[in-house]
C-alpha cells in the first residue's frame, strides 16, 4: 500500500465517515467536509505533472490475488494523470457548487455525498489501474454509483426509469468488456495493460483479436453513450444538476473515451479499430447534434450535445489510429487528431461543466428548464448570462475561446483524412469532412439555442414558478472558474501543451511520441481549409438558427414508436413479461413444486454427469470395518426416516426428524468429530424449536388418503432417485482418490502457522477465514430478508410511498 | 390458553445461565478445543430460545433488550475489520497475530486476533438466529 493507493482509496474511506459527519454536524452543510478531499487529491495529483512531463511513469503495486496475477497496480502516466486531474479538479468545483445547489434542510445529503464519493473513488480507480480486472471492478463500480446518483430523487418515477436505463445499458456493455478482457488475457497471458501493449504486435495475428476488439469497444461505446447506446444519457439527466455536470460531462461518460485511448496501443493498428471507432464517433456526433435541436429541456439539449461532443472525441481517437501507419514523426499529420482529441477532452470538460451549472442555476432560480417558458433573463442574471455566453460560444467553436481551437483542429484532421491511402479510405473517406461539417453546423445552432433562448427575448414571468434573480455568489464561483479557464485556454493554448497534452498523447501513442515529439497549438495558421469551414459553419448556422421555426419539424421525422427508445422500452417490457411468465410457472407458492424441480434437476444433472464422465467407481479395499454401534445408529436413522413417512401428525414428524438429527450427531461422536457433533446437536435443538414456532402458520396436514396413487408413486421414485445418486456419489468419491488428502496439511500447519490446536476452528477463522466471512454475510442477508418479508406481510404488504 | 409451566420456568432460570456460561466457555476455547464462534453463537441462541419457550417474547425482550439486527451489523463490522486489519500493517488480508501472555488467575494463555474474528462470527450467528426466531415468533 503506497500513498497512491491511499489516494484512490480515500474517497471510499471518507464515504464511510460522511453519514457520521452528517449526523454530528447538522447545522453545517456536509458538502464542506467533502470538499476538502477532492482539493487535497487535486494538489496531490498535480505534483506528478512535472514527472510525467519528462515521460516518467509512476507505478505502485499492492498484491491482491497473486496466484492469478491480479494485483492492484496503479500507475500514473500522462493519460491517467490528465483524467485524474479532471476527476478531482472538476470534482472539487462540482462539490462546491452542490453545497449551494442542494439545500441542507430538504435533501438527504448524507446519501448524496456518499454516492458522489463512491463514484469519485471508482473513477480514479478506472483511470489509474494497470490491471484489467481491477479496472473492470472499478468500471462496474462507476455504473453502480451513477445508478444511485441518477436515482437520487428516487420518489420520482422518471429518476428511477433513467437510473435503471443507464444501469442496464452500461452494465451490459461492462459485461461484454469483461469478455473482451478475458480474451485479451488468454491471448497475452497477462492482465497488465502495460504488458499487453508491449506484445501488441503478436496479438494482432491472434484469432481472438477481432472478438476481443469488438467486445472491448462495446463496453467503451455503451459507457461513452455512442450511437445507438446513447439513449440512456438524456434520461440520466433526471439526476441533480451537480451530478449531471460531473458524471455526464466531465467524468463517467469519458470512461469509455479513456478506455479507447488506453487500449489504442493494443488495437489501433488494426483497420477494424480505425473504422469502428471513427465511424461510431462520427455517427454519434451527427445524431447527437441533430437531436439536440428538437429538445425543449435545457438539460436535454446539453445531454444530446454531450453525446455529440463525445462522438467528436471518439472519432478523433479513431483517426489518430492512422498515425501508427506512418513512421516519420515530422510529417505525421494524423497524430494531430490524437492531440486534438486530448485538447478537446479538456475543453469539453470546462465549457460543458460551466454550461450544466448554468442550466442548474436557471432551474434553481426560475423553477423550470423549459426553453419555451424561459426568456429575457439577461438583465436579471448578468453574471450567469456572461458565463453562459462564454460556455456556449466555446461549444459552438467561436474565437477566442478554447472550443474554437479544438474545433479547428478537429476539422483539420477530418480534411487531412482525405489524403489517407490505407484502410480503403478512397471509397468512403470523402464523407468524413462532410459529416463533420454538417454536424458542426448543428452544434453551432444548439449552442445558440442554449444561450439565446433563456437569456434573450421576452421575459414571461407568469410562466415561471419563481421570480428570477441572480444566483447566490457561492453557486457562481464554480461556473466562473470554469468559464475563465475557457478563456485562458483559448488565449494561451500552449499553456497545457507540454505539461498535460503532450504526456497524454504519449500515453495514447507511445510508439510515436519520442523525445523530439512536441505539441504546439497555433491560434492562427493562415487561411487553411478549416478556417473556411468555420466561416461556413457560422454563416449557415446563423441562417438556419434564424429560420429554425420553419424547418424544425424535420427533426421530428422519426415517429416516437420506431425510435431507439421505443425499442429499448419494448425490450425491457418483453423481458419483464417473459420473466413473470417463468415466475408464474415455477413459483407456484407450493413448496412441493419447488422441491420437485430441485430434486429432479439434482437427479438428472448429477446422474448424467456420473454416466457421461464414467465417474462411478467402487473400491471396497479401503472401506473401514463397520462396528456394532454404527450399525445400530444407522438402523435408527433408517427406521426414523421411514417412520416420518407414516407419521399422522406434524408434531410426530418433527420429533422423529429431530431424533434422526440427534442420531447423526452421535455418529459424529463415534467418528471423533466433536466440533461437528456439537454443532449438529445445537442446530437440531434450534431448528426443532423453529419448526414449533412455525407450527402456528402451517395449514393442516393433508390427509394422506386424498392423494392419488400416481402422485405417491412419483414422489417415491424421486426420493429413491435422490438417495441412489447420493449413495453412488459418496461411494465413488471415497473410491476415487485423485489427490492426496488435504487434511494432513492442516494437521501439520494448524499449530505452526495459526497457533491453534483445534484444526476445524483454525480452518474456519484462519486458513479459510474469507469463506467464513462471506458465509456470515450470506447468513445476515438471509436473516434480514426473512425479517423484511415477514414485517412487510404484517403491514399488509403496503408500501408507504 | 395459558398453561401452568412453573417447572419449566424454574428449571429454565437456572439452565439458561448454565448454557450461556457454557456457550461463552466454548466460544473462547474454540481455538484449542472443540468450539468456536459458530457453535458458541448457536448455543447462546439456544439458551435464549429456551427462555422464549418458557416465558413469552415480551418478558424476554424485557430481560434482554437487544436489537438483534444491530447485533448482526456489529458482528459483520468486527469481522470485516479483522479481515481488513492486515492492510494497515502491510501484510495480506486476514493475517492473524497471536501472542502468549501470563495473566493473574488465568495463567499462561494466548491472545489471538482470530478470537476477534470469531467474536464477529459469534455475534452474527446469535443475531441471525434470534432475528429469524423473533420475527417468526412475533408474527403470531
Amino acid at each position: 500500500m503506497s500513498l497512491l493507493h491511499w489516494a484512490v482509496l480515500s474517497p471510499f474511506l471518507l464515504a464511510l465517515i460522511v453519514p457520521i459527519l452528517y449526523k454530528l454536524f447538522r447545522q453545517i452543510h456536509t458538502g464542506w467536509f467533502v470538499l476538502i478531499l477532492p482539493i487535497l487529491l487535486f494538489t496531490y495529483f498535480s505534483r506528478f505533472i512535472s514527472l510525467t512531463k519528462q515521460g516518467d511513469i509512476i507505478m505502485e503495486r499492492a498484491t491482491w490475488i497473486p496466484s492469478l496475477g491480479i494485483h492492484v497496480d496503479f500507475y500514473i502516466d500522462g493519460l491517467g494523470l490528465l483524467f485524474a486531474l479532471l476527476i478531482t479538479g472538476i470534482g472539487s468545483l462540482v462539490v462546491l457548487y452542490s453545497i449551494f445547489y442542494l439545500s441542507k434542510e430538504k435533501e438527504k445529503l448524507n446519501q448524496f455525498y456518499v454516492f458522489l464519493l463512491l463514484f469519485m473513488g471508482a473513477m480514479l480507480g478506472v483511470v489509474l489501474s494497470d490491471n484489467l480486472i481491477v479496472l473492470y471492478s472499478f468500471w462496474e463500480f462507476t455504473s453502480l454509483s451513477s445508478f444511485l446518483l441518477i436515482g437520487y430523487w428516487n420518489e420520482r418515477e422518471r429518476s428511477r426509469y433513467g437510473a435503471q436505463k443507464s444501469l442496464l445499458i452500461t452494465v451490459l456493455g461492462g459485461l461484454s468488456m469483461l469478455g473482451g478482457i478475458i480474451l485479451l488475457t488468454v491471448m497475452g497471458n497477462t492482465f497488465s495493460i502495460r504488458e499487453l501493449i508491449a506484445q501488441s504486435g503478436e496479438l494482432m495475428d491472434h484469432s481472438l483479436f477481432t472478438p476481443a476488439l469488438l467486445l472491448v469497444l462495446l463496453g467503451a461505446f455503451t459507457k461513452s453513450a455512442q450511437f445507438p447506446f446513447h439513449i440512456w444519457l438524456p434520461d440520466a439527466m433526471e439526476a441533480p444538476t451537480p451530478v449531471s455536470a460531473y458524471l455526464h460531462s466531465a467524468t463517467m461518460v469519458k470512461a469509455g473515451i479513456y478506455l479507447v485511448a488506453r487500449l489504442s496501443p493494443v488495437f489501433a493498428e488494426s483497420g477494424l479499430w480505425f473504422w469502428l471507432v471513427s465511424i461510431a464517433g462520427l455517427i454519434t456526433l451527427f445524431w447527437g447534434s441533430f437531436s439536440a435541436i428538437k429538445q425543449t429541456d435545457l438539460k436535454g439539449i446539453l445531454a444530446f450535445s454531450t453525446i455529440s461532443q463525445l462522438g467528436l472525441i471518439m472519432s478523433l481517437l479513431g483517426l489518430g489510429a492512422a498515425a501508427l501507419h506512418y513512421e516519420s514523426l515530422g510529417e505525421n499529420i494524423y497524430l494531430a487528431a490524437t492531440v486534438a482529441a486530448v485538447f478537446h477532452l479538456i475543453n469539453h470538460a470546462t465549457f460543458k461543466g460551466s454550461l450544466f451549472m448554468v442550466a442548474g442555476i436557471i432551474d434553481h432560480e426560475t423553477g423550470t428548464r423549459d426553453i419555451r417558458k424561459l426568456g429575457g433573463l439577461m438583465q436579471l442574471m448578468p453574471i450567469t448570462f456572461t458565463v453562459a455566453v462564454i460556455g456556449a460560444f466555446s461549444m459552438a467553436g467561436l474565437p477566442p475561446f478554447n472550443g474554437f481551437l479544438s474545433k479547428e483542429m478537429f476539422l483539420a484532421s477530418m480534411v487531412n483524412v482525405l489524403e489517407l491511402n490505407i484502410f480503403n479510405m478512397e471509397t468512403w473517406g470523402g464523407l468524413f469532412p462532410v459529416v463533420a461539417w454538417v454536424a458542426s453546423v448543428f452544434t453551432f445552432i444548439y449552442s445558440m439555442i442554449v444561450v439565446l433562448k433563456p437569456f434573450t427575448g421576452k421575459l414571461q414571468l407568469q410562466l415561471l414558478e419563481k421570480k428570477p434573480h441572480e444566483a447566490p455568489i457561492g453557486m457562481l464561483i464554480s461556473p466562473i472558474i470554469l468559464a475563465s479557464l475557457v478563456i485562458v485556454f483559448g488565449i494561451f493554448p500552449n499553456l497545457l501543451s507540454s505539461s498535460i497534452i503532450k504526456p497524454a498523447v504519449a500515453g495514447i501513442q507511445p510508439s510515436l511520441a519520442g523525445p523530439d515529439f512536441q505539441v504546439h497549438i497555433a491560434f492562427w495558421h493562415g487561411f487553411q481549409p478549416e478556417v473556411w469551414m468555420t466561416i461556413g459553419i457560422i454563416a449557415f448556422g446563423i441562417l438556419l438558427y434564424k429560420t429554425l421555426p420553419k424547418w424544425q419539424k424535420i427533426t421530428q421525422w422519426i415517429p416516437e414508436r420506431i425510435s431507439l427508445n421505443a425499442f429499448y422500452d419494448n425490450g425491457v417490457r418483453g423481458l419483464e413479461r417473459s420473466a413473470s411468465f417463468v415466475m408464474k410457472v415455477l413459483m407456484t407458492g407450493s413448496i412441493r413444486t419447488y422441491l420437485l424441480s430441485i430434486f429432479l434437476f439434482f437427479i438428472l444433472s448429477l446422474g448424467f454427469t456420473l454416466y457421461w464422465k464414467d465417474a462411478f467407481k467402487l473400491d471396497t479395499g479401503n472401506f473401514a470395518r463397520i462396528s456394532i454401534y454404527e450399525l445400530v445408529l444407522a438402523s435408527i436413522i433408517v427406521i426414523g426416516s421411514i417412520a416420518i413417512l407414516f407419521a399422522r401428525s406434524r408434531l410426530t414428524s418433527i420429533i422423529i426428524l429431530g431424533a434422526v438429527g440427534y442420531t447423526i450427531s452421535l455418529f459424529f461422536v463415534l467418528l471423533r468429530a466433536p466440533d461437528l457433533a456439537l454443532t449438529q446437536l445445537v442446530i437440531e435443538t434450534i431448528s426443532v424449536s423453529l419448526f414449533l414456532l412455525c407450527f402456528f402458520h402451517l395449514p393442516l396436514m393433508a390427509s394422506r388418503k386424498e392423494e392419488r396413487m400416481t402422485f405417491k408413486l412419483n414422489n417415491a421414485l424421486i426420493s429413491i432417485g435422490v438417495g441412489v445418486i447420493v449413495t453412488l456419489i459418496a461411494l465413488s468419491a471415497h473410491s476415487n482418490k485423485l489427490f492426496d488428502s488435504i487434511s494432513n496439511y492442516y494437521l501439520e500447519n494448524a499449530y505452526k502457522e495459526a497457533g491453534g490446536k483445534n484444526v476445524v476452528n483454525v480452518i474456519l477463522v484462519d486458513f479459510r477465514g474469507l469463506d467464513t466471512m462471506f458465509e456470515i454475510s450470506v447468513l445476515s442477508i438471509a436473516a434480514l430478508g426473512i425479517f423484511a418479508m415477514i414485517k412487510l406481510r404484517l403491514t399488509g404488504g403496503k408500501d408507504k410511498s | 390458553m395459558r398453561q401452568n409451566d412453573l417447572i419449566l420456568q424454574t428449571v429454565t432460570k437456572v439452565a439458561a445461565f448454565v448454557i450461556l456460561l457454557f456457550a461463552v466457555a466454548i466460544f473462547l476455547g474454540g481455538h484449542y478445543s472443540p468450539g468456536g464462534g459458530f457453535v458458541g453463537g448457536l448455543m447462546t441462541s439456544a439458551a435464549i430460545v429456551l427462555l422464549l419457550l418458557a416465558f413469552d417474547i415480551k418478558t424476554v425482550t424485557g430481560i434482554l433488550p437487544i436489537d438483534y439486527k444491530l447485533m448482526i451489523g456489529s458482528g459483520l463490522f468486527i469481522s470485516s475489520l479483522t479481515v481488513a486489519g492486515g492492510l494497515f500493517f502491510g501484510v495480506p488480508l486476514m493475517t492473524h497475530v497471536y501472542h502468549y501472555v501470563d495473566l493473574p488467575l488465568l495463567g499462561h494463555i494466548s491472545l489471538h486476533t482470530a478470537v476477534l474474528f470469531d467474536l464477529g462470527v459469534y455475534l452474527v450467528v446469535v443475531g441471525v438466529t434470534m432475528t429469524i426466531i423473533q420475527t417468526i415468533g412475533e408474527s403470531e
